[in-house]
């Protein structure tokens, strides 16, 4: 017994290992579909923006071609879209229809844990998708250059934040229709005004203040870091992005805690 | 050591006391049935012993650990068998079995596996996703699926409860093997059947509070007697038997379309209608006239 007292502690590998496992014999069920959309979404968007706005008016933006710039900004869409989303649903689903976290709850798993998991398997998820837009637009002319490997870090960070943030909301929903609420005043305008689509520095100065906190724009700034040339100031958007991600983690656990415990 | 033992356990919800004060003691090796209406606390008494409700007053504690602080410990030698299926329902059946063994660190999840799907006899199954089973099979696996760990404390919550008869008796056999090989089983239900089936002793619960205690024909000696005469007859006939019966201080429940006259052996003389149906005393007689509820 004493054994099994030292044995669990809290924040256990065996814990979120097991609950990730039951994310991925999951995704093993719908992952074509879900890789299907992430590759043709980022081709679709960049003929659109990219090829269409770049042949009729945008040419370029600070020296580099549209279509690599919204290329590049697409990798934050992406990672939003593949996080606070299914973060957002899934948990929701989880738990008010499916019953899954009464079940794991009852083996040896905490909420804490159980968040946990579920954001590292977002931001994993995540990670990689956000890196098809990148590929996509490599396709499409970017050159290939070594700061882009640290592209699945960036994302997987900033998905782990997002992540949480889409758990939080789904503890705190009353009903799944009010996730209407959420993205319209969060998802959509963190998305629009990120920068993947037109540099911020053209908008108002109010709206210049409150993207740079939006984590996306530092996500598209340290993308295009990785892409065209980082700065000194791409630490402090990372740790930034950390910072969120933190944040999002522990408001995420509390949120789930009231919840699932009564 | 008993296997859960609870000492003036509270539970509210705002205004609800789900569970008042409750006392209950589970010796090792035991299939004690919780047997209560709906409404009487089973549940949540279930839910304060895996953790997932906080007491507000009281000392719980489960194969020896201290509840809540120690809930987590405790868990890992607890299985639970849910009252609503919440399998995975796109994914295999030997993966569903898999991930929990996992969550409860089994060192060999293959063998776990296994031994899993022969219990629940779905080893032809085990590739099939959980949305191809019947729902005999689905309620099988469900039950595998608390038992992956070999637990040394088994909590069934209603387990069979919206079935059919024929899947229910197939679970009875299988919580009957478990009961058998010595596992300590904490069942609730609200069928009469399933817990003189299966239960060493029967706990009836209601409002939140265990009233009697023992096992069945204890019980059904106690609170009921040795005989019941059950009255069928149209509705003001009836009234007047049960006026009767009362005038001659037996206790009259209602059974259906008949009433049923509980102790009849101790009836007097014309307290009871010479033409009533006499049975046994049943746990059921002694269900109704300790919580009011209709029996199922």
């Amino acid at each position: 017994m004493n054994e099994s007292r030292t044995r669990l502690r809290r924040l256990e590998p065996a814990a979120i290992g097991g609950v990730m496992s039951r994310e991925l014999a999951n995704f093993r069920t719908y992952w074509r579909g879900t890789t299907f959309s992430s590759v043709l979404e980022p081709i679709v968007y960049l003929l659109a923006f990219g090829l269409g706005l770049s042949a009729t008016l945008v040419d370029e933006v600070g020296g580099v071609p549209y279509v690599q710039y919204v290329g590049t900004g697409m990798v934050a869409t992406a990672v939003i879209f593949s996080s606070a989303l299914p973060a957002m649903f899934g948990t929701f689903v989880k738990h008010r229809f499916q019953n899954t976290y009464e079940a794991i709850l009852a083996a040896p798993v905490d909420v804490e844990e159980l968040v946990s998991a579920e954001m590292l398997w977002i931001g994993a998820r995540a990670a990689v998708y956000g890196c098809v837009p990148l590929l996509v637009t490599i396709g499409f002319g970017l050159d290939p250059a070594p700061g882009m490997l640290l592209t699945p870090l960036f994302a997987f960070t900033t998905a782990l934040g997002f992540a949480g943030f889409g758990v939080a909301m789904a503890a705190t929903v009353a009903k799944i229709d009010q996730f209407n609420y959420v993205t319209a005043l969060f998802v959509t305008p963190l998305f629009l005004v990120s920068g993947a689509f037109f540099p911020i520095d053209e908008l108002p100065q109010g709206v210049q203040i409150v993207a740079q906190l939006n984590p996306l724009h530092q996500l598209v700034e340290l993308v295009r870091g990785g892409a065209f040339g980082f700065e000194a100031v791409d630490l402090l958007r990372y740790a930034g992005l950390l910072g969120f991600a933190l944040v999002m983690w522990r408001v995420a656990i509390g949120r789930m805690s009231k919840r699932l415990i009564d | 050591m008993a296997a859960i033992e609870l000492r003036g356990v509270v539970k509210r919800f705002g205004p609800i006391t789900a569970v008042d004060g409750l006392d209950l003691e589970v010796p090792e090796g035991i299939c004690l049935g919780l047997l209560g209406p709906n409404g009487a606390g089973k549940s949540t008494t279930m839910r304060l012993l895996t953790g997932q409700a906080l007491p507000d007053a009281g000392e719980l504690r489960a194969l020896g650990h201290e509840l809540p602080a120690d809930s987590k410990a405790a868990r890992a030698e607890m299985g639970v068998v849910p009252q609503l299926d919440n399998l995975d329902v796109d994914v295999t059946v030997e993966d569903n079995l898999a991930v929990f063994a996992r969550l409860y660190r089994v060192p060999d999840v293959g063998a776990a596996v296994d031994r899993a799907l022969d219990l629940a006899r779905l080893q032809a199954r085990r590739r099939d996703a959980v949305d191809e089973l019947s729902g005999g099979m689905r309620r099988r696996l469900l039950l595998a699926r608390g038992l992956v760990h070999e637990p040394k404390l088994v909590l069934l919550d209603e387990p069979t409860v919206g079935l059919d008869p024929q899947i229910r008796t197939q679970l009875w056999t299988l919580i009957d093997d478990l009961r058998t090989r010595g596992t300590t089983i904490l069942m609730s239900t609200h069928y009469i059947e399933e817990a003189e089936r299966l239960a060493d002793e029967v706990a009836v619960m209601t409002a939140g509070r265990i009233i009697s205690r023992g096992r069945p024909a204890q019980l059904i000696a106690e609170h009921a007697g040795r005989e019941t005469a059950e009255v069928y007859a149209p509705p003001e006939r009836l009234a007047e038997a049960r006026a009767i019966a009362e005038a001659d201080g037996l206790r009259v429940r209602p059974a259906g379309p008949a009433i049923a006259i509980v102790g009849s052996e101790r009836a007097g003389n014309g307290a009871v209608p010479e033409d009533a149906v006499r049975r046994a005393a049943s746990l059921e007689d002694v269900f109704v006239l300790l919580t009011g509820e209709e029996a199922e």
